[in-house]
Parts: structure tokens; sequence; C-alpha cells
């Protein structure tokens, strides 16, 4: 962290990367506090918190968006946003349920999914890195095609019959306890992916990229192949939590994780992630997701319509934005 | 000899100057022309297919299911070119839409109702152009949130009450679907928005100033356009446009409730972006937008009356709009080629 | 070239990995479920019919989905129900009807809440039971009212008329406007929605009898419940079918939608239309002529009937077995049918004669 700074240009404003990385190490300290507060109060005065089934109802229906929130940060680090995530979650469920129909084995079929998913995170990486097209446009367009896809694929078909010890897998828990079976693989995942963001070349070069594309490429970054990478770890992460979802949910339909990418992007917005590209830690993200997801269930429990939840949701996720710019000015070693 | 050769060669580095701008003029009514042609041909095919296509009923349809995106896409073509976005235009469309008709099933009067929601709408644009403008965020993750709290807040207000076809006044429902022949009433109401948006930005200094600020939004600040009052006016026009949208889509289906709108955001972004109306801002036009909309909503007339089955609909959006952007890009790229090379060109006879 | 050779080896490792998962791993021949044939989920004990109605129960409703006029009118129902009986009420659900995740975890929040019982309408047949399940262990009473969930996951079903009943008399009204000749189409929900195609398939069974000899169905077509969709698929078939005679919607929406563009189209009073709708949204169409007739059922008395059995279930009166009765207050005595369901009763066909007698 302390010698990457030496290289970078020192113009004001978005380049500095330490007094930068200060102002969201702030944010994500307010976020990551905002949750352990919220946790203390749920537990001590929300009925029914505090028990090892709801928080494992908790994490369980949170890990779909933590699992892509980690991908999705290191893309938007890099200036990037894939808002197709949500129709690959989709389309693999949706070939996952079509393959079992046919009597495919259900191995074969997650290594399928799997590839599925690569194919399209690299879509939308060609069609970014090599057409230099603007993702937003490109990930709305896949958005709608990978979900017509789902669509013509499984038609009106709802599977739900898959192994049972796959099913226990995707909804069980760890002994009784509040951990969900699910959750040591996106665990390994987490762990994966901060060190990979925070502390390898590969990491440094991706926020390199996000602040400023064309002076990453002068210092001899190999922008395109980073962005390549990147959409298409996204399309796998995607299309393996895809079958999570159908195992978790023991269900298999074409319109599964309709609206998930709102989600993931609100969260991950949340946490702290710059949308300029350049700025964000992994921890405030992983934050940012189960802070919105304690906030949903502790609502509910407490009998707050979903109306007003989701003005909630909006509400943050407005402060969430402004808040690091607030704080950047109210600093005055982050000018 | 000598001097009749130089003035030709004075002459010619001029040419080479100006015919890139005119090439690029060319190029941008190409682009209309070209999504024009697509139109055209899909009607013509799917007419050749199924001889009751394009009857007087089955016109007045394609212009009347177009009208309500068209109204919204030239809106967010404004936002668009000058470089922003605006995403809670299906919560504005839908929030309005129900003020309308909660006046009007109080007895108020029709005009007045739509008055209502274009100034409704355009509250919330100011809305949106202050947190843009101010608070200099990204335009992408303000409407993202002010999409959250305008749905939130309307569902507040709207409960599950609903507006039916029997608590609307006859004459507005009229409105709705009849018109001068195979032209409906809504169409020409859109064709005249249409008509002044595109002739402000084309013909007024503000208005092309919104496709400078678009292209380069510190050069034009730099060159004293003052940037936060357009970006405030394109989101206000956005807004106001996305009431009136509410107020047609009553008159049109007669029929209003909590969900209205949902999800309408991504519909008006992919017209738009079919329509040439580039993500980065300071190209296309109104024009090429309200195109857009208007081969979106045929797709999906086409579709069913060729008997294709409506499970194709969405994946044929999805890959018209990356064909669209592609399409788009790899003709830039081309053209950019030709006018490096005609760059050359003129500096060679320049220097030689 | 160091691109194409990545990505050979990337599609060799995958290809190899496939054929060795191949090896090993379950397919669907051999897991042995049999989902659709399970019985309703009877708690183990008996039912004491003459048992007292407990106190202090509550009972949550779960929509498909909240601010929704529809089911607004259903919960009040229920609640109307409950309070008549000195119970407590509750209503939770998702502002969107295709939230499965979302209408999981309210699941999940109604058991932490410790209701007595829940009663929900399923936006997915199979995506709730894991929960329901572990609701139903934790002694948490499941009733689903207006769209099911397989019925391992639930205890009773309260269905608003028989699949049956709804289906064909549908076909009936329209084939007696018809004089049972000429083409017809049918205009759905979305593709996968349990309830229309379960009525769909009664539909087509009964248009094989031999009076709808001259009655052809030429197309399904799906609205996906959205009213621009339905809209254009409504003149889509019109246009594909320039013969056509009637429509069937099988969804309020739908029919909403339907009624709006013959309205204003040259095909009003010559292609007829009916369906599911609720007189409210249908008053100004059988007014003008639009539509004959449609038919519905009282959402009201459904989410009634749902309330009044989850009580029934609480309080040990049934178990949710073939053939158990039991009185739902002033709407009478309902037998429990195969699989746990309880139906409410034949639908009501609404006309002009009557159409102004009901407000809903």
């Amino acid at each position: 962290m302390a010698d990457s700074t030496d290289t970078a240009p020192a113009t004001a404003g978005a380049g500095l990367r330490r007094p930068a990385l200060f102002g969201t190490l702030r944010w994500d300290a307010v976020v990551g506090a905002l949750l352990v507060v919220l946790l203390g109060i749920s537990f001590s005065t929300v009925d029914g918190f505090g028990n090892a089934l709801n928080i494992s109802f908790l994490i369980g229906n949170t890990l779909p968006v933590a699992a892509i929130a980690l991908p999705m940060t290191m893309l938007v680090a890099s200036g990037e946003i894939d808002l197709s995530v949500g129709s690959t979650v989709g389309l693999s469920g949706a070939v996952m349920g079509a393959l079992w129909n046919h009597g495919m084995n259900i191995n074969a079929i997650i290594v399928i999914c799997a590839l599925l998913g690569l194919v399209c995170g690299l879509i939308n990486a060609l069609l970014v890195t090599k057409l230099g097209l603007p993702s937003l446009a490109v990930t709305i367009g896949t958005m709608a095609l990978y979900r017509g896809v789902a669509q013509i694929v499984l038609g009106s078909n709802s599977v739900t019959d898959f192994p049972q010890n796959y099913l226990d897998f995707g909804s069980g828990r760890l002994g009784g306890s509040f951990l969900p079976t699910a959750v040591l693989p996106w665990l390994v995942l987490a762990a994966l992916a901060v060190v990979v963001l925070h502390a390898t070349g590969f990491g440094r070069s991706v926020f390199a990229v996000g602040a400023s594309a064309e002076a990453a490429w002068f210092a001899g970054v190999r922008v395109k192949r980073v962005k390549l990478s990147l959409f298409v770890t996204t399309g796998l992460v995607s299309s393996l939590t895809g079958v999570f979802w159908v195992l978790h949910y023991a269900s298999a339909t074409y319109s599964n994780a309709t609206g998930l990418e709102l989600s993931v992007v609100a969260a991950v917005l949340l946490g702290g992630v710059d949308f300029d590209g350049g700025r964000g830690t992994l921890g405030g993200a992983i934050a940012g997701v189960f802070l919105l997801g304690t906030l949903q269930n502790v609502m509910s429990l407490a009998d707050v319509s979903a109306q007003s939840q989701t003005v909630v949701t909006g509400v943050l996720l407005t402060v969430s934005v402004l808040g690091p710019r607030v704080a950047r000015q109210l600093l005055p070693s982050t000018r | 000899m000598t001097a009749s050769t130089t003035a030709t060669a004075a002459e010619q580095p001029l040419m080479a100057v100006t015919s890139p701008r005119r090439l690029i003029d060319r190029v941008l009514r190409m682009r209309e022309l070209a999504i024009l042609v697509v139109l055209a041909v899909m009607l013509v095919a799917t007419q050749i297919d199924n001889t009751s296509f394009l009857s007087e009923q089955g016109i007045k349809d394609l212009l009347l299911n177009a009208t309500i995106l068209v109204l919204v896409a030239v809106g967010e073509a404004v936002v668009v070119i000058t470089g922003n976005v605006d995403l809670s235009v299906g919560s504005v469309l839908g929030v309005t839409a129900f003020a309308a008709g909660d006046l009007l099933r109080h007895g108020g009067n029709p005009v007045l109702a739509i008055g209502l929601a274009v100034l409704l709408g355009a509250g919330f644009g100011a809305f949106n152009g202050l947190l843009v403008g101010l608070g200099q965020v990204p335009s992408l993750v303000v409407t993202l949130g002010t999409l959250y709290i305008i749905r939130a807040l309307d569902s507040i207000w709207v409960g599950s009450r609903e507006i039916t076809a029997s608590r609307l006044p006859s004459g507005y429902k009229t409105f709705g679907h009849d018109g001068l022949s195979a032209i409906p009433y809504l169409a020409l109401l859109a064709t005249v928005v249409l008509i002044a948006v595109g002739y402000f930005l084309r013909n007024y200094r503000s208005g092309r100033e919104c496709y400078a600020l678009g292209s380069h939004a510190q050069a034009a600040s730099l060159a004293g356009i003052p940037v936060r009052r357009r970006v405030m006016a394109a989101f206000v026009l956005c807004g106001a446009l996305a009431g009136l949208a509410g107020a047609l889509y009553l008159a049109r289906f007669s029929y209003a409730d909590a969900g209205t709108g949902s999800g309408y955001e991504l519909t008006v972004v992919s017209a738009v972006v079919v329509g040439g109306v580039g993500f980065t801002g300071g190209s296309g036009s109104v024009y090429g937008a309200a195109l857009g909309a208007l081969l979106l909503t045929s797709i999906n007339s086409v579709l069913p009356a060729i008997g294709v089955s409506s499970v194709w609909v969405e994946a044929i959006d999805g890959v018209l709009l990356l064909l669209a952007i592609s399409v788009d890009r790899i003709v830039a790229l081309r053209i950019a080629g030709l006018l490096r090379s005609r760059a050359r060109q003129a500096r060679s006879v320049i220097d030689g | 070239m160091r691109k194409a050779t990545s990505f050979a080896a990337l599609a060799a490792g995958g290809l190899l990995a496939v054929s060795m998962s191949a090896c090993g791993g379950a397919t669907k021949s051999s897991t042995d479920k049999a989902a659709s044939s399970a019985p309703a989920a009877t708690q183990s004990g008996s039912a004491d019919p003459s048992a007292p109605i407990k106190k202090g129960l509550t009972v949550g409703f779960l929509p498909k989905q909240v601010n929704n006029p529809y089911f607004n009118i259903s919960d009040a129902g229920g609640n109307t129900a409950l309070t008549s009986l000195g119970e407590s009420y509750k209503e939770v659900g998702t502002t969107s009807a295709t939230d499965t995740a979302g209408q999981v975890s309210y699941v999940n929040t109604l058991m932490q809440q410790h209701v007595s019982a829940i009663a929900v309408s399923a936006q997915d047949p199979g995506a709730l039971c894991t929960s329901l399940k572990q609701a139903m262990s934790a002694g948490i009473k499941v009733v689903t009212y207006d769209s099911d969930t397989d019925p391992g996951c639930r205890q009773a079903f309260v269905s608003q008329a028989s699949s049956e009943d709804l289906g064909r008399s549908e076909v009936d009204l329209l084939g007696k406007e018809l004089n049972y000749t000429g083409q017809i189409a049918i205009l759905s929900a979305a593709q996968t929605a349990t309830n229309q195609n379960a009525w769909i398939g009664f539909m087509q069974d009964e248009l094989k009898k031999p009076q709808f000899a001259n009655m052809k169905l030429v197309k399904i077509a799906y609205g996906n419940d959205d009213a621009q969709m339905s809209f254009q698929q409504t003149q889509g078939l019109l246009q594909q079918y320039p013969d056509l005679k009637g429509i069937i919607s099988p969804t309020t929406v739908g029919i909403k939608a339907a009624a709006q563009y013959l309205d204003g189209s040259q095909y009003k009073g010559k292609v007829l239309l009916t369906g599911l709708g609720t007189p409210n949204d249908m008053r100004s169409y059988v007014q003008d002529g639009t539509v004959k007739a449609f038919e519905l059922w009282d959402p009201g008395k459904l989410g009634q009937l749902a309330a009044y059995t989850a009580v029934a279930l609480a309080s040990g009166q049934i178990t949710g077995a073939q053939g158990q009765s039991f009185t739902a207050g002033p709407m009478g005595n309902f037998t429990i049918g195969a699989q746990g369901v309880i139906t409410l009763g034949a639908p009501t066909v609404f006309d002009s004669s009557n159409i102004s007698q009901f407000n809903f």
C-alpha cells in the first residue's frame, strides 16, 4: 500500500492514493461500525432476531448478493459495471433445471453451468475491451439477452426435484449452528478476493485502471487484460451463485434472481466503493452487503412494511454516495 | 501554371478541413436513416407475411404503442446527451399517472390533470438535477437512489388503491385511443413534442451547449457554458416529459396502481441507445431516440403478428441493443480512421 | 497467440472436468422424488373436530404481492374473520410479484415472530418449500390460498374454485356467447403461472367435448400480467387470426388490457371477451358492451375461508387429511378433499344484470 503511492501521479482530487484510501477507510469504518451497532441493538431489543435459525436465514439469503459483490467490487473499482449478473444467475439456474430434466448427471451440470458463466462474462468482456463499448450499455443488453435465453431454455417449467444431499448443502446449517453450510465456499472466495485486490500487483493495477485507464496504460498495465479477467470472473461467480440459488430455494425457474443486480450495486455503493473507479475496499462492500441484509431482516421482524423498507434502502443509498464526498471535504488531509 | 497549382493546393487543405464536419453530419443523419430503414424493412416484411398487419387499425396500434415510450425517450435522450442518465423515469411515470388519475376521479379537469402530472414530473426532475449538479455525484447513482425512493413513496401514498376505467371521464379515455383515421391524437401530441425538443436542441444556443457539455464537461465549463444550469434543465425536461407520459399512459390504458411504470427505465434506456444516443454523451439526436422507441415497440407487435412465440421477445431486444451499439462503435472507428487518413493527406498536400 | 492457447487449454480443461464429473453424482432418474403425487403434510396426531377454538392465535397472511388490489380484498376478508373470532391478524409481503427470495424471507420472519399459522399465496410452487417445512416442524400451521405450493409443503390449500370448474366454465361461457362456433384464443399471465396453466389445461380438455366441435383454440398468448404486453399480445392475436371470434383471459390484468384495447378499436363488439376480472375493473366495459359476461370468485370470502382454516388447524380441529370437516363460522361447513384441497365454491358469473351489486 505504501510503496504504490510513490508512483501515483500527484494530481489533486482523483489521483492521490493515500488520502483517497484514507477517505474510503473512514467510510468503510462508518459502515462497519453501523453494522456492529445494528447487530448489537437487534440482538438485545428485537424479538426473534438473536437465535441461530434466524441468523442462518439472514446469512443464507444474503449469500447470493455477498458472493457477487466480491467480483463486482473489483469491477467497479476498475471503472466498469456489470448489470447482467442477475440474468446470468437466472440463466445458469434455468440451464441447470433444463439439463436436469434431460437426465444429465448433476456434477456434469454444475461444471457446464460454470463454463456457461465464463462464456457470459467473456461476451461482456469482449464487447467492452475489444469494441470499446460502455459497460453500462453492454450489460443492459446482455441482461435482456441472458434472461431471454433463460426463458427460451426453460420456458414455463419449474424444476424442484434435485438430489437431497445437494439441496441440503444449499439450505442446511453447519451442525445446527447459525452458519449455513454454503458459507464455507463463500468464505474461501471472500478470502481469495481480499488477497487478490488488496495484496497483489493485480489488485493494484485494478485500482490504477479505475483511477485513470490512460495513465495505467502508460505505466505498463495491461488494461484490456485486467478488465477482461474481471468480467469473466464476474460471470463465473454469477453462474455458480445461480447453482447455489437453485439448491437453496430448491427451485429452478427462468425468473430466478430478477433484480439481483440492483441489490448488488446498492450494497457495493453503500460500502463506499466509488463509481468513478479507483477507490473502495472489499471490507466496505462486504459490510455494505450485510448491513443491507441485516437491516431488511430486522425491519421485517419489526413489522416495517415492504414499501418503507424500500424508502430506507433508497435513502441509505443516496447518503452512502454523498457520505464519502462529504467526508473528503471535511477532512483537510484528504484534499 | 504554378499559380493555378498553388491555388488548387491552397483550396485542397480548406476542403480537407470542412469535409470532416460534413462527413460527421452525414454519418449522424445516416444513423437515424439506418434505424428508419431497419424499421421499414421489418414492417414491410411483416405486412407481406400477414396482410392485415398494416391496416388502419394496425398502423394506429403501432403508433399508439410507441407514443408513451417516445415521450419518455425524448426526455431521456436530452439527459444522456449531456452525459448523464436518469433511471428514475419509470417511478416518475407511475406516480404522475396515479396523481392525474386521482384528480380526474374526484371530478377534476383533464387539462388540469395533465398539467399536474407535468409539474409533478418536473419537480422530481429538479430534485435529480439538484443532486447531480450540486453534489457532483454520478447521475447513475443518484437516479438509482431516487428510483427506489420515488417508487417507495408512490407505494406508500397509493397503497392498494387503483384507478380503473369506470372512474375516468369518457372524453379522456376517447382521447387515449381515437384519432384522425390512422393517426391517433396521442401520437400527434408526441410528434409535436418531439419536433419542438429537436428544433430547440439543434437551433438554439442553449440546446447546442448540451452537446458540448456532454462531449467534454470540463472544456464546456471553461468555454463559459453554465454546466449546472444546463444539466438541471435537462433533468427537469426529462421529468416533465415523464410526467406527461404518465398522464397519457392513464388515457391509453385507463388504469394505474402502485406498480405502474415499474421497470420501465431499462426499456427507455434501451430505446435511447438503440436510437444512436451514445452513453458517453454529446452525440445522437432526439429523432434517433424516437425512432429507437418506435423500433423496440414495433418488435413486440411484429413477433405476435408473424406467429413467433413471445418467449423470444426479451432475447431479441437484448441482441438488438448489442447490435446497435456495436455497429455504432464500428462505424465510429471507421470514421475516425477515415478522418485520420484525410488529415494525413491534407498535411502531405500542404507540406509537399 | 497466447490468448488462443490459453482458451484452448480452458476448453480442454472444461471438457475433461465434464467427462470426469459424469462418473458419479446423481441423475434425475436415480433420485426417487415424486413430489407431485405426495400427500399433503399431515400432522402426526389425530384431529378432534369438537376441539374448541384456541384463543390468542396470530395468523400471518403472506400474499403474492402487497399493494395489489385483489390481495388487499382477500386479506381484508381474512382480517374480518380473525377479528370476529377474537384472534390476531398480520399481513406481510413483497412489493413485486416475482420476488421469490423476498417471499421466502418473509416466511422466515413470520416463523421468528412465532405466529400460530401462516396463510400464503405462493409466487412459485417449489421455492417456499424448504422454509415452509421448517415452519411446520416448528409447530406453525401452513395454509395456502389462491396459489398453491407443492402439497408436501403445506397442510391445506384453500382453492377459490376448483381448477376444473374455472377452466370448464369459462369455455362454456364463451361458447354460449359465440353460439359454439368460431376461432378462439387465450390471453394468459406469465408462462410459469401455476393457476393459469392448471385452468388452461382444463379449458383444452373441455374443448374436446362434442358440442365444441366447431370452436377451435388457435393460440395461447402470454401477457406476463403486464398492461402494455397484454395489449400488444391482444393486437398480435387479432392480426394473426383475423377471423378470431373470442378471447378468454383468465387473469385480471390480462382481461383489463384486452377489454381496454377492444374498447378503443374496430373490433369492439365483434370479438367477444371473457375471463376472470373484478367487477370494479370491468364495470365500464360491461356497460358499453365490450364484454358481455365474465366470472370470478369473491376474494374476500377466499381470505375469510383461509383464516378459518388456519384457526381450525391451529386449534387441532383438523389436520389436513382428506375427509375431515370443520365449520368456517358463518360460511358453513367445509370438507377437505384430496391432497388437502378445500374448495370455496363455484365461481360467480358477472354480467350487466348483477354487476352493480358488487364493489370490489
